[in-house]
């Protein structure tokens, strides 16, 4: 049995360590950059609501429109149909850096909803009270919606981490590097279930860590709950 | 008389449009002077809380001018609005308190939002967390207070930027009557020690007998009628009135008696014995036309009308018996009879 592990990692282990940093690489990136679009775009779709501390019908219908468009789109078929957008803005199509660009197109509007669904659990009177204190939009946003959305935000985070990790698994379907594409071509390709199995666990690893970490977090950062 | 410091005018909002309008204020018209208590009260779906939520304009007049301070609120540009809402603070009946700050940085938010020094902010959030007797609780996060704590946070909160107006929406609404008595004292000090002018929004009438000087009674969008505390007290001139100022609907030309008192329980004996005692003392039954009483710790709280006997002899007698009560305030309701 030992005899059969150390056999396994002595052909794979390189591979598996190399898959293991090339999925992290590509989800803490990816991850970043869609909050940097999502973040504010979730922002947006909320304070322009009807009742938003910004009501503006327009802006909020075709933001709606486009976050709708984005999440509509299966991950694989976009990131396939956005090739020569990716080459544009990383220089590749494939690899680890083709995939962030798909990555982070795909997540962001899934990331603004989240946010945007975060900041409409802050109650609507400390929003108020902070009008009638004389804050602007800004200060609103920065000051109110953002830090006390903090625990939803991360618990949201933690999901948006999670999404972003599956999707890169099938990115490794048109060659981005990573778990999933080990999974793809020793585990199906080359009939290596051990290898099959062993991207499988280290995936499950993966996201029961970010989960932990995550709802570790929003509870220690969470003040209600004292 | 001292000046004023908000005036409404024409006043109207009406929220929606067409056949399916609600015309929630119609020609409101108020003065509120300088370093009073005002009350507006009115039942539920009056338009009290639009009314007070019209004089720092998180609610838009359909038409009329709201001026505070020499300002008029409707004609302000944004920026302008910012600023004018420094000088009038509000408090909520859910207290509406930042829930992952704590009490002193809750105080320290409204002078974050002008840009004044961290260390200024915290001194003058201690100062005023002491004011509101709350000065070890300012680690404390709103989770971790009582209603009555937070309405103190929340009252130190919105006295952080020294403002010249202080609208209370329904402040004491969601609190218990100790507490409730606890935060209008606290109000009535502040009002007296700060000169800050308290506007009072409320559907409890002892909340207003307890701090206002003058009160408005709202109805259905207007104002049935304005004046003097213990004036609109002693002598409610509207069927609103009478039913707010006379406990459970008790309508003053329906009562049997022609010499009705009412009076006032201020937290001495319980009333019970009152009424028996009158009757063994001074051997003068009277008639218990209404009560809104409620019990505190032992002690009596509250309004009661009695009707006293049509002899005058009698009626006099008890009168000076209860005039010589303790914490018991007596007055003679006139009506016409």
């Amino acid at each position: 049995m030992l005899d059969a592990i150390s056999a396994f990692l002595a052909q794979y282990g390189t591979l598996l360590l190399e898959g293991t940093r090339d999925t992290m690489i590509m989800t803490i990136v990816s991850t970043f950059f869609a909050y940097v679009l999502g973040l504010p775009l979730g922002v947006l779709l909320n304070i322009t609501q009807p009742h938003g501390i910004w009501p503006k019908k327009w802006v909020n219908r075709v933001l709606g429109w486009i976050v709708n468009v984005g999440r509509s789109l299966p991950f694989i078929i976009l990131m396939i149909a956005i090739m020569d957008f990716t080459k544009l803005i990383v220089g590749t199509k494939i690899g680890v850096r083709g995939a962030i660009v798909p990555l982070v197109v795909s997540a962001a509007p899934f990331i603004a909803r989240m946010v945007e669904t975060s900041l409409a659990e802050v109650d609507a009177g400390v929003v108020e009270a902070a009008q009638s204190m004389g804050a602007s939009r800004l200060q609103i946003v920065r000051k109110v919606f953002l830090p006390e959305a903090l625990p939803s935000l991360i618990l949201g985070a933690s999901i948006s981490i999670i999404t972003i990790l599956a999707y890169t698994a099938i990115a490794g379907a048109v060659g981005a590097g990573g778990l999933g594409d080990l999974a793809i071509r020793y585990g199906y390709q080359r009939r290596v279930p051990s290898m099959l199995w062993t991207t499988t666990i280290l995936i499950i690893v993966l996201v029961q860590a970010i989960q932990t970490l995550f709802s570790w977090l929003s509870t220690k950062m969470d003040k209600r709950l004292r | 008389m001292s000046k004023s410091i908000i005036q409404i005018e024409h006043l109207n909002k009406t929220f929606g449009e067409g056949p399916t309008a609600v015309h929630a204020l119609e020609d409101i018209n108020l003065d509120i002077r300088e370093g009073e208590i005002f009350g507006i009260i009115g039942l539920s779906g009056a338009g009290k809380s639009t009314l007070v939520r019209c004089m720092n304009m998180l609610e838009r007049p359909t038409s009329g001018a709201v001026i505070v301070d020499g300002k008029d609120m409707t004609k302000l540009k944004d920026k302008e609005l910012r600023k004018a809402r420094q000088d009038i603070s509000m408090i909520f009946q859910s207290f509406n308190l930042l829930m992952q700050r704590n009490a002193l940085d809750n105080i320290c938010f409204p002078l974050e939002l002008i840009g004044t020094k961290r260390s200024e902010a915290v001194a003058r959030a201690r100062e005023l967390l002491k004011i509101v007797g709350l000065e070890t609780r300012e680690k404390a996060y709103p989770a971790q207070m009582s209603g009555g704590q937070k309405q103190r946070v929340a009252i130190a909160r919105a006295l952080a930027t020294n403002p010249k107006v202080l609208l209370c929406d329904e402040a004491t609404s969601a609190l218990d009557p100790t507490t409730t008595l606890s935060i209008l004292e606290l109000l009535k000090d502040l009002n007296q020690k700060l000169g800050v002018t308290v506007v009072v929004i409320t559907h409890q009438m002892h909340v207003i007998e307890e701090i206002c000087h003058r009160v408005a009674i709202l109805d259905s969008g207007v104002v049935a009628e304005q004046g003097e505390v213990s004036e609109i007290f002693s002598n409610p001139q509207t069927d609103i009135g009478r039913r707010l100022v006379y406990p459970n609907g008790v309508q003053i030309d329906q009562l049997p008696s022609s010499k009705v008192i009412r009076i006032a329980f201020n937290g001495g004996s319980s009333y019970e014995p009152l009424i028996a005692s009158l009757a063994i003392d001074c051997g003068v039954k009277v008639n218990i036309l209404g009560a809104d009483t409620r019990n505190i710790d032992g002690k009596a709280f509250g309004t009661m009308l009695l009707g006293l006997p049509d002899d005058d002899f009698e009626a006099n007698k008890a009168l000076r018996y209860i005039q010589a009560q303790p914490d018991i305030t007596v007055e003679e309701v006139p009506h016409n009879a």
